[in-house]
């Protein structure tokens, strides 16, 4: 079973890497941009077949080292 | 006094810190990440450098190795634990000392001597300076940029657990002396019990007037105390 991570740093703290891509779309002309956040992705596949089983682990991964929770957040998804 | 270096691939401030540790006459062994247990310690030191190349956050793999373990057990039976730059961030993911750094705010790589005050003279690691003293000491990094939950950081300024600030030389604390956007000019922090220090500044590097200068030997001077 695989499932996607997507981490992001938290809404409150400052992102100048996302700030700097922001600014470059913009310089570039793309309209009608709010704002972006950068973050990272992973594809991990587990040999569980219970798919709560199989999610539950990952979140698991997630809190215990693909994200730091006093910065990020992480979002989990079925691929 | 006993002292252990905790050596991770990818560490390069490990054989400058065992300097500075003989010198204060510190009988020191260096110790790799895959051992399971810790020699007799009376001071364990995480160094700086890029353990894992700073593969997924920068201290987060180092932070999950094996003799982590020890060193959280041993921590919290009291032994004295000073992490150093990336020593700093390894201690953050490890969650002894709470927060985290994060990337330069100015997206920059640092390295420069910098001003930082002593804010608490009152504890192992800096009795043998004065309060509010102010010491150059040389800043390398790119994930340096304190930062904690706002209940934490009140916690860090009525527990006095702020060990160090940067400052200008006359020991202001303003915006425009602080390298990396770290909040209130943090530059290192101590836990609850205040037997743990992380600091992003290298007093390894300002042991001796020759190459540098002298202000980092008193923090070595306090411990082998």
């Amino acid at each position: 079973m695989k499932f996607s991570v997507t981490v992001t740093l938290k809404k409150d703290v400052l992102d100048p890497q996302g700030k700097v891509v922001e600014n470059t779309l913009q310089n570039i002309g793309m309209e009608s941009l709010k704002s972006v956040r950068q973050g990272k992705y992973f594809e991990i596949e587990v040999s569980d077949q219970d798919p709560q089983k199989a999610e539950k682990k990952v979140d698991d991964m997630c809190k215990k080292l693909l994200a730091n929770l006093v910065i990020e957040d992480y979002k989990v998804n079925k691929i | 006094m006993n002292s252990s270096v905790i050596v991770f691939p990818g560490s390069n401030c490990d054989r400058d810190i065992a300097v500075a540790l003989e010198k204060m006459q510190f009988k020191n062994q260096m110790v790799w990440h895959k051992e399971t247990t810790l020699p007799k310690s009376d001071l364990i030191v995480i160094p700086g450098g890029f353990s894992y190349g700073d593969y997924l956050r920068s201290g987060a793999i180092a932070g999950k190795s094996l003799i982590i373990n020890e060193v959280i057990k041993a921590a919290n039976k009291g032994c004295l634990v000073l992490g150093i730059c990336n020593g700093f961030q390894i201690l953050t993911e490890t969650g002894l000392l709470k927060g985290a750094l994060l990337r330069n705010k100015n997206l920059k790589f640092i390295n420069k001597d910098v001003n930082i005050k002593v804010e608490n003279n009152e504890t192992k690691f800096s009795y043998k300076y004065k309060k509010n003293q102010i010491l150059k000491i040389n800043i390398a990094h790119n994930e340096g940029n304190y930062f904690t939950n706002s209940d934490h950081l009140k916690k860090l300024n009525n527990e006095n657990l702020i060990a160090f600030k940067y400052c200008d030389k006359h020991g202001a604390t303003k915006e425009e002396n602080n390298p990396n956007g770290s909040l209130e000019n943090i530059a290192g922090i101590y836990n609850s019990n205040k037997n743990i220090l992380g600091m992003m500044p290298h007093p390894e590097r300002m042991i001796d007037k020759m190459i540098s200068n002298n202000d980092g030997i008193n923090l070595f001077s306090s411990l082998i105390n």
